[in-house]
């Protein structure tokens, strides 16, 4: 009786594992085939004169990306620019001296908007600055992948810095310095390397971000100019050439992934080498 | 509470001058009171005990004295603090915190610092750039805090690195670089072994040349090995002061007897 018992037992862990296991692979499985299918497809098309070359009219053969690559550089710079400096600072105030309603409100505002389609917040800026100014532009772009990432470095921040052991602040505030440089000396640093890494993490999120461009950046067939004019961005000109009737355009658009999925993954790989202490910190 | 209002003939012929007094101290955390009007007075380069149980108040006294307690929300304080001739609670308390500095119940270096870093920490932050001022008060400072042989070769290592009690004495000596006049230290032995202990309480005894020391104790013993003064609490109020050896010998209240004896605590 018990034995029966005891086999049946046995007979479903072995089952579940197999599940879980099973599941297992399909996650993983999933990344790998999408790098792998967009490597297969990408790679025939990609060299060097693609990646420093203007796109050629249609029906010529040829031509590059060169400026969706700098365009998408410049936007997503522009976007960090804006978006970690404001994320990280409200961040700082969140959990150094946020407190009651009105913090409670603020970090409230952040998961929303983490929530929010991206697209939504591409209409926004559209409404914000392209509507007021009556032109695409760059600048238009960066506002939205701006807004992207200040939900995520705002939260990232606040709680890499609430990590921060209480008594390291008592520490810095018991010798006799003043709380702001006790917040930007001490406390910050001591948080550094997760903040950075957060920050790092939104870049790679909102380098992918198609939704935002198509109705701000607008993307772009020449060299951009400034930045209140329309641009091009790897993730829009992907979309364009993919969802255009050209045999070469869709090759391109493959390349055009391939390139920006390097981008994504060396960036999240440098924050999770930049995640790990070096070597010999605790002692 | 009558305060000890002369020392014995005995011990000492001029009692040392008093510099910080406490009166009718009040502090509790929200609507929870904590201190019911404590009285309290500091004699200068004497180290000073405070002993009680868990909860009556030690810990809390020691931190109004250099306003450390403003570092918990809803934490209060009122009554009557005197650092020398200044009000306490009427200074500014960043300024108030040079000039009395604080060691911790866990010692907690500064994560991101070597141990040379830590030490001028205090220094660095509030503005001195003089490179050959600030290596003098690090080796002074480890000195003093009886750590310089034991790291001098090893000055840009991270202070997190080092044994428990080689990083208490490495807080006792970044508080100590601060050049401060008096010296709060809250349960700074609880996290450390005997051997380590012992060497802090040495330290502690070398110091009161210099400054003036309060230590917040759970161990009794600790109490009568390092301090001239005691201060007894129980429940948030002061039930005795008066000097370690008559205290721990002959105690003027029943409830300090049977503590100190063991009978309860």
């Amino acid at each position: 009786m018990n034995d029966a018992l005891y086999r049946r037992r046995c007979r479903f862990n072995t089952l579940m594992m197999t599940l879980t296991a099973v599941c297992a692979v399909i996650s993983a499985g999933v990344l790998l085939s999408i790098l792998g299918y967009i490597f297969v497809k990408g790679f025939s098309a990609l060299s060097l004169s693609f990646l420093t070359n203007l796109p050629k009219p249609v029906g010529e053969a040829g031509g590059g990306i060169a400026n969706s690559i700098v365009g998408s550089a410049k936007v997503v710079g522009l976007a960090a620019a804006m978006g970690i400096p404001i994320g990280v600072a409200a961040g700082i105030y969140l959990a150094e001296y946020g407190r009651g309603r009105y913090a409670f409100c603020v970090r409230y505002a952040a998961d929303v908007m983490n929530g929010v389609p991206s697209i939504v917040i591409g209409l926004f800026a559209y409404a914000l600055i392209v509507q007021p100014m009556k032109k695409f532009s760059a600048l238009s772009g960066s506002v939205a992948l701006a807004m992207i990432m200040i939900p995520i470095v705002l939260r990232n921040t606040e709680e890499f810095l609430r990590l921060v052991p209480g008594t390291i602040r008592e520490a810095a505030l018991a010798l006799g310095v003043p709380r702001w440089k006790v917040t930007l000396f001490v406390i910050l640093p001591s948080a550094g390397r997760g903040i950075l890494t957060g920050a790092l993490l939104a870049v790679a999120r909102v380098a992918g971000e198609t939704a935002p461009l198509i109705f701000t950046a607008f993307g772009n067939r020449f060299w951009d100019n400034g930045w209140l004019n329309p641009i091009a961005t790897l993730p829009h000109t992907i979309f364009t050439y993919a969802i255009a009737p050209y045999e070469d355009w869709h090759k391109q658009a493959w390349a055009a992934a391939l390139i920006l999925m390097i981008f994504v993954l060396a960036i999240n790989i440098a924050a999770r080498v930049w995640l790990k202490p070096p070597t010999g910190a605790a002692h | 509470m009558p305060l000890p209002a002369e020392v014995p003939t005995a011990t000492a012929a001029v009692p040392q001058p008093i510099v910080m007094s406490v009166r009718g101290l009040r502090a509790g955390y929200g609507a929870a009171p904590v201190l019911h009007g404590v009285d309290l007075d500091v004699r200068g380069n004497t180290v000073t005990a405070i002993i009680g149980p868990s909860g009556c108040g030690k810990s809390t006294l020691i931190r109004c004295l250099n306003r450390m307690h403003e570092a918990i929300p809803g934490a209060t304080c009122e009554g009557e603090m005197l650092l020398g001739d200044r009000s306490v609670l009427a200074m500014d308390p960043v300024l108030l915190r040079r000039e009395v500095g604080m060691v911790f119940q866990r010692p907690n270096p500064f994560p991101t610092m070597s141990i040379a870093q830590n030490v001028a920490a205090g220094l660095v932050l509030n503005g001195v750039r003089d490179r050959s001022l600030i290596a003098e008060t690090v080796e002074k400072s480890l000195r003093r805090a009886a750590l310089w042989d034991e790291v001098k070769d090893k000055l840009d290592a991270p202070g997190v690195g080092l044994s428990g009690g080689q990083q208490q004495r490495l807080c006792i000596a970044r508080a100590l670089a601060a050049e401060p006049s008096v010296l709060l230290l809250d349960e700074p032995c609880s996290a450390l072994d005997p051997i380590a202990t012992a060497r802090i309480e040495e330290l502690l005894i070398q110091i009161k040349d210099q400054l003036t020391v309060v230590i917040v104790t759970h161990n009794m013993q600790q109490a009568a090995r390092v301090s001239e003064y005691t201060v007894f609490m129980l429940m948030g109020e002061m039930v005795e002061y008066g000097l370690t050896r008559k205290m721990f010998t002959q105690p003027a209240d029943k409830r300090t007897e049977d503590y100190i004896t063991g009978r309860f605590g």
